[in-house]
């Protein structure tokens, strides 16, 4: 181990010690578990109280400088250090390689949980639980959003039928399945397990057969299987919590009344399409409200994220209210709301949310699997041999035959269908985790003696599923070759293609008379273009078609791309070829018209005069004043630069009409090397030093008039057609321009103009100009 | 729809075995087609254009041409048909057949059929290489439903698709070459990652069409 990494080690063990202290000592002084805040309000209060009482009998104590006052902070102090906790263990698991390869990070932080509790319990205090409604409405949502806002889209609504197959039928097989085989258990077993009714056995068979949608993103996401697979577990993860909400409530209500009717049973079918539709259509509303307020936020971005995150929060909250499915109101708040908020929003913004999102879901997930931990060490236990072992058998054999069972019929209406070694991925990703946990903990003990009971063996499945299931998998995965997640990146050729494709097939199915699944597709999306974009989208995004704006996506972060490759240096692209776009234009036929006949040596000069030209207002441009400045150079550059682009392109075109073009004859010697001299891309754009009179065109500026000598006849031209182009995002913003040093204008694959604009100064004009040449190029 | 007699029944089974069809989904699409024709014997263009769900689709004209494409009849001929017949139907529609379950070369096989289908579709002068022109065509039908996207944008979308085919496939070119056009094979290797065998299918088990109200 190298020197450095060994200080690396040692530092951080050192800090983390000292938090770890920190959390240990605050918990002691002053006794009792984390949640008794009125303690220290109770505290001050008397403290406030007891000077204006004894007036007279007041004896002077020395002013105090330093005093201590815990209990003023307690609370905020220990949420803090226990996040402060989980985040650094996190570091840690990524500072050590070789264990966060062979363990998922959620089993790492059950461990420390464990540790931690056990530490606490050793000093002798009561660790914290992991309390429902924290876990509920503080840590449960984050991940949530996360999972809803950043969700596939196309994948989920093409595997829908088999995701609603595996959430609905699946989670009531295993529910009915683990309940009545347990309670078949406990008759059996007689004597200590006598008082466990039925109903009490299929509530339990309810909790604890919804996978968990945290444990599968934990140990999903650390195995980069294949986006068919992931969608399917995930999705079902997701959409099981309708059927776990109602079936909960439905054996809860009446486990103390002892029977149910079929009477009730109806109701609770009638039940679940409404909590299941009811929060989708809460979340929904929300959503659209959000992409509503978004299309007004263009004067304050700063805001912008959170209306995002209070929106999706409040669609959670209000399906709470009615006993709706929080969890899928949240998910079709993101969803929805996504596609309209990104057209409205500006770039930071958008990494705002996105970040934000990773660090609180990353933070929630962390803090859960450690309070799991804790929680384990904490909750009064009771161990049972026989019902333990006999659930965790009954949910593994019970998730085998589901997936089975299910898949074979879905199989007769799928196109792809699933393997035997999805099959086994999918039975096997079926983990659970601290939704069940927490759900049991919501158990009212005076209704359920058998409580504790039913506690140990939540976690114990839970242990297990996590440990050993999350740990295996990878190997396995590996050992199955199960497809993996594809990195590549989309290209404007598939785009093109898959878009041709869906129109191709709506149109052969319109032929057919066949209203398949791509007819009612393309119907939303034209009811989409039609009416709901206009609403919700700003100015004229609302037009853009998805094609330009995947293309303006792409030109924006090969930009980005390029900015932060340096400027200088080649793109260290999956491409390293030479193509561009000279290659691509056809052969021009030869001109008819008159054109000047210059000779080589003479187009040479024309060259380096304006370049020199260039150089020269653009050496002008750079007195920087408050007024050319912009505090954002960034944001509103982009569309500087992509505006800027748009014209160049503009300009190449008409250069071509103009002067000898690139492609055709062979050139001279002198032409091609000035052509190469000139050329941007021929020096491996490496960074520009000042003597090399590279081109960087700024069209910006009005303040210098030069500049809008040279190049005003062409930006008015370049700008008509613009207006024209309704579809794109050109938001010109105020007239105050800036120039970027570093952002290129060029991209490998666009080659800068060569040379400008006009035919040629007349030859007297060249004779003075000549005379600056040489100044300016030593500049 | 006349009594149902050994002749046709023949020849729908013939039919079913050669496309791969069942031979219910054949007499299914044999109403259809009896449909669209109204009752004559060949398919034109007119009864394609006729129908008006079609009319919406931006890329129409070129699936009515790839029904009449000479390419797609598995002949080796190249050119256009005037009308076609019910064979002719099938045999395009069978393109979109979802394939079974068969070994890897097999899929490879469908995959190349059907990438080769939509090959045609652009290639529209039929000499085997997609110039920058078509491909342009292709990108402006594409975005011909929007109407304020100027001739500009289409052209900067679809030269920025050859240029990529160009770096992926050829990649170093010279300054003085020219690079013709897309091949099959570029084509091909281009799109390898969109998964042509399960995009490119339609079910078509329930098509029922007596049922089916497609107005004229």
């Amino acid at each position: 181990m190298s020197v450095r990494k060994r200080r690396i080690y040692i530092d951080y063990c050192g800090m983390f010690i000292l938090v770890l202290g920190l959390l240990v000592g605050s918990l002691m002084p002053l006794g009792g578990a984390a949640s008794s805040p009125d303690t220290g309000t109770g505290h001050g209060g008397s403290h406030g109280n007891k000077n204006p009482g004894n007036g007279t009998t007041y004896s002077k104590k020395p002013f105090p400088v330093l005093s201590f006052d815990y209990e003023h902070v307690r609370l905020p102090f220990e949420i803090s250090l226990w996040v402060l906790l989980a985040s650094l263990m996190k570091l840690g698991f990524h500072l050590i390689p070789r264990v966060s390869s062979i363990v998922p990070e959620s089993c790492l932080l059950i461990v420390v949980g464990l540790l931690v509790g056990g530490l606490i319990k050793m000093v002798g205090e009561d660790p914290p639980v992991l309390e429902s409604k924290i876990f509920f409405f503080y840590l449960l949502p984050p991940i949530i959003l996360d999972a809803g806002y950043f969700m596939p889209i196309r994948q989920f609504t093409e595997n829908l039928g088999t995701i609603l197959m595996f959430a609905v039928v699946g989670t009531l097989w295993n529910s009915f399945f683990v309940g009545g085989l347990l309670y078949g258990v406990c008759q059996l077993e007689g004597h200590k397990l006598a008082y466990v009714d039925l109903l009490s056995c299929l509530l339990f068979g309810s909790i604890i057969s919804a996978v968990d949608p945290v444990a599968v993103l934990a140990v999903f996401e650390e195995i980069h299987i294949n986006e068919l697979l992931h969608i399917l577990v995930f999705g079902e993860s997701l959409l099981n919590d309708a059927v776990t909400v109602v079936l909960y409530h439905l054996f809860e209500e009446y486990s103390s009344v002892g029977s149910i009717t079929f009477m009730d049973v109806f109701l609770g079918i009638v039940c679940f399409l409404v909590v299941s539709l009811g929060g989708i259509v809460v979340g929904a509303i929300y959503g659209i409200l959000a992409a509503f307020t978004s299309r007004f936020t263009s004067h304050t971005r700063v805001i912008e994220p959170l209306f995002v995150f209070v929106y999706s929060y409040m669609a959670y909250l209000s399906a709470e209210v009615f006993h709706l499915s929080g969890i899928m109101a949240l998910i079709a708040c993101g969803a929805v709301m996504r596609p309209y908020v990104e057209a409205n929003i500006s770039h930071k913004s958008h990494t705002t949310i996105k970040y934000f999102l990773k660090m609180w879901s990353s933070v929630s997930d962390t803090l859960i699997f450690i309070f799991l931990g804790v929680s384990t060490v904490a909750g009064p236990h009771q161990w049972n041999w026989t019902f333990v072992v006999a659930t965790v058998i009954f949910c593994l054999v019970a998730r085998v035959l589901g997936v089975v069972g299910l898949t074979f019929v879905i199989n007769k209406f799928r196109i792809v269908k699933l393997t035997s070694k999805d099959q086994f991925i999918i039975a096997y990703g079926g983990l659970r985790g601290a939704i069940a946990f927490s759900l049991v903990y919501l158990l009212n003990p005076k209704h359920f003696p058998m409580r504790n009971m039913f506690l140990t063996a939540i976690i114990t499945v839970i242990f297990f599923t996590v440990f050993v299931q999350g740990m295996t998998i990878r190997p396995l995965v590996d050992l199955l070759a199960v497809k993996k997640k594809q990195e590549t990146k989309r290209s404007i050729n598939e785009e093109i293609h898959t878009q041709f494709l869906d129109h191709l097939l709506t149109g052969i199915e319109d032929i057919c008379g066949h209203y398949g699944h791509h007819h009612w597709k393309d119907k939303l999306n034209r009811f989409n273009k039609k009416y709901v974009k206009k609403c919700l989208i700003a100015g004229e995004r609302s037009k853009e078609p998805q094609l330009i704006a995947f293309y303006h996506k792409m030109e924006m972060k090969q930009a980005i791309e390029l900015v932060e490759s340096g400027g200088g240096a080649k793109l260290p692209s999956a491409l390293p070829s030479t193509v561009s776009m000279q290659n691509i234009q056809p052969k021009k036929p030869s001109q008819d018209r008159a054109l000047p006949q210059l000779s080589k040596a003479r187009e040479e000069e024309i060259r380096k005069i304006l370049r020199t030209n260039l150089q020269r207002t653009r050496q002008r441009l750079r007195s920087y004043n408050r007024h050319t400045l912009i505090a954002d150079p960034y944001e509103d550059g982009w569309n500087e630069m992509l505006l800027k682009r748009k014209k160049m392109k503009e300009l190449e075109k008409k250069m071509n009409n103009y002067l000898t073009v690139p492609a055709p004859p062979p050139d001279s010697p002198t032409i091609t090397r000035a052509r190469l001299a000139s050329d941007p891309q021929a020096w491996g754009l490496k960074s520009v030093t000042e003597s090399i009179p590279t081109i960087k065109v700024d069209l910006a500026s009005p303040q210098s008039p030069e500049s809008v000598n040279v190049v005003d006849e062409f930006s008015k031209k370049g700008s008509q057609p613009k207006e024209e182009e309704g579809g794109l995002t050109m938001k010109v913003p105020s007239p105050a321009k800036q120039r970027k040093d570093k952002t290129p204008d060029e991209e490998p694959q666009q080659r800068l103009m060569r040379c400008l604009s006009d035919p040629g100064p007349a030859p007297e004009e060249i004779q003075p100009l000549r005379s600056c040449s040489g100044c300016a190029l030593h500049i | 729809m006349g009594a149902s007699q050994s002749g046709p029944v023949h020849m729908f089974q013939d039919l079913a075995h050669k496309t791969g069809f069942s031979t219910e989904q054949i007499k299914n699409l044999h109403n259809r087609f009896m449909y669209l024709t109204q009752d004559e014997d060949t398919l034109r263009r007119e009864h394609l254009e006729n129908i008006s769900n079609l009319a919406l689709n931006p890329i129409r004209r070129q699936i009515i041409e790839a029904f009449f494409d000479k390419r797609n009849m598995g002949e080796k001929e190249r050119g256009c048909l005037q009308e076609i017949g019910f064979e002719e139907f099938v045999t395009v529609l069978s393109f979109f057949r979802p394939p079974k379950p068969r070994t890897a070369d097999e899929m490879k096989n469908i995959k190349k059929e059907k990438l080769r289908f939509l090959f045609n579709m652009h290639d529209t002068d039929n000499d085997g290489i997609i110039t920058l022109d078509e491909y342009r065509h292709v990108v402006e039908e594409l975005l011909s439903s929007y109407e304020t996207i100027g001739a500009e944008t289409a052209k900067a979308i679809s030269d920025a698709a050859m240029l990529e085919v160009a770096s992926v496939t050829v990649g170093q070119m010279g300054p003085g070459e020219f690079y013709e056009g897309i091949t099959f094979e570029q084509f091909m290797q281009i799109l390898k990652d969109v998964e042509i065998e399960t995009k490119m299918n339609i079910h078509f088990w329930n098509l029922d069409t007596r049922t089916m109200q497609c107005g004229k």
